[in-house]
């Protein structure tokens, strides 16, 4: 109903520094949405847990660690336990194609990898937003 | 949960404390659509039980990381606390980044707490559109205080001195002169000062000045109890049990003075008058679409003033200034 996206951005796991996540907070400010920003070393649980709290309408995670794989089903299944499927979850990282597609096909609205232009996070989140529709 | 739940079948659950309901209709009343009204006038007959907290005080002065330790005395206790962190937006974009989460980590996913983030989008006083009927739905919801943090630097962002039953100012050791909470009024406005940061060597003198000024100000400004002041350091978690006594000690004061019925009903009707302020602002800004063309080529040769013209424009829209 209101038309300024809610947006959640998390790193989980313990990889080190946030300034590649402030930078596509800041992106996403100056495209006119509201950026929920939780800091470093949050656990699945946690991230999603605040997700709820904040009733967003994207989630997205980056993960460098390589866990991926395991991370993102995670994240999907609590979700689901928490009556939460309507937030679309994205990710950010390096992977091969194919595990992007294997995400994808489990759930995960988009995978962005690392070298994705700002403007690119930008047009994605609106499209993945016009496409659930109002809320 | 369905997008499209009807507001109405969210009151139920949010007065039984269902959290995805709670973050949903949290985000129909931020919305302020017509759909959420109905809703939103239920969950206000079922509220009355909540503490309201204000904590407020100069951006970075510690605020979250103070609210994270208060919360997890308030648990101790046994309570349930829900937290509204209010940020600005920029002015540029109307987009906001909301960092207040970033120091609740330890506290924002237990089960007897909730955390709401909300940007002013221009809102001037501090509060957001939407936040004091956000203050109603965690009541609602069962949370036993309610603790708004909002950055104030001066009077004319206090509203939520307004909104709420107790204010907790922050200040921190170095951050803004003595001089400068005169001038702007912080002296006033707080039932309960926090001075933060007491691990650093300046707080003991910004702890003193206050209480001097206060002590100055007492007969001036009318205050009819002692202010307390109290020294924090979150890290540590020092003072965080006196600031939830004093805070406690606030409420039971307003109760056993009978001011809290006086400022109850105040909180009503500064309501009222905001909502009705909206209302007409909403109204103004469905019925000038369109309707400006005219003016605006007057107005281009400088042939009636700015002014003239807004009285056409408001008698053009049924909006009529009579004197
Ligand atoms: N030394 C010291 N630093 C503190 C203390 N409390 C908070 N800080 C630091 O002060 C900075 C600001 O803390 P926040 O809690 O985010 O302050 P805030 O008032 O909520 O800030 P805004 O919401 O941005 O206005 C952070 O770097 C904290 O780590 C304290 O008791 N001692
Ligand atoms: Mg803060």
């Amino acid at each position: 109903m209101s038309d300024i996206i809610r947006v959640m951005i998390a790193k989980v796991g313990l990889d080190g520094h946030d300034r590649g996540v402030k930078i596509v907070a800041r992106t996403l400010r100056d495209a006119g949405m509201d950026v929920i920003y939780t800091g470093l070393h949050r656990t699945p649980e946690e991230v999603v847990d605040a997700a709820v709290q904040e009733d967003v309408d994207v989630l997205g995670i980056s993960i460098l660690s390589g866990a991926h794989m395991t991370l993102f089903p995670k994240m999907l299944k609590l979700l689901e336990a928490r009556d939460a499927e309507d937030i679309l979850l994205i990710g950010g990282g390096v992977m091969p194609d194919e595990e992007a597609a294997a995400l994808k096909a489990m759930g995960v609205k988009e995978i962005l990898l690392q070298d994705t232009p700002p403007e690119t996070i930008v047009t994605t989140i609106r499209r993945l937003v016009a496409e659930r529709g109002p809320k | 949960m369905d997008p499209r739940v009807p507001s109405l079948e969210l009151v139920e659950p949010v007065c039984a404390g269902e959290r995805r309901a709670i973050a949903r209709m949290l985000s129909r009343a931020e919305a302020a659509g017509p759909e959420a009204r109905e809703a939103l006038d239920l969950l206000y007959r079922r509220t009355g039980r909540a503490h309201v907290v204000g904590i407020t005080g100069v951006p970075g002065s510690g605020k979250s990381t103070l609210v994270s330790k208060l919360v997890a005395a308030l648990l101790e206790s046994g309570r349930k606390a829900g937290i509204i962190a209010v940020d600005p937006s920029s002015p540029y974009s109307g987009g906001s980044i909301l960092g207040d989460r970033i120091r609740m980590g330890e506290i924002s996913s237990h089960p007897s707490v909730f955390v709401r983030s909300m940007a002013t989008h221009g809102a001037l006083g501090g509060l957001a559109r939407g936040t004091l009927e956000a203050v109603d739905i965690l009541d609602a919801a069962g949370y036993d205080m309610v603790i708004i943090e909002t950055v104030g630097v001066g009077q004319d962002e206090v509203d939520v001195v307004r909104a709420t039953h107790t204010t907790v100012v922050v200040s921190a050791p170095g951050l803004g002169d003595d001089i400068q909470a005169i001038k702007a009024g912080i002296l006033e406005i707080a039932d309960v000062h926090a001075v933060s940061k007491g691990d650093k060597p300046e707080s003991d003198r910004t702890v003193s000045e206050l209480k001097s000024m206060l002590g100055l100000g007492l007969p001036a400004t009318g205050l009819r109890r002692a202010v307390p002041v109290i020294k924090t350091c979150s890290p540590r978690g020092e003072g965080v049990a006196e600031l939830l006594a004093a805070i406690d000690a606030h409420r039971q004061y307003l109760v056993t003075s009978g001011e809290y019925e006086g400022r109850r009903q105040s909180i009503r009707e500064r309501r009222m008058l905001k909502a009705a302020e909206q209302v007409l602002h909403d109204e103004f800004e469905r019925h000038r679409q369109g309707r400006m063309a005219d003016l605006l080529a007057e107005l281009s040769g400088a042939s009636i003033s700015p002014h003239t013209a807004a009285r056409r424009l408001l008698a053009h829209i049924g909006m009529e200034v009579t004197r």
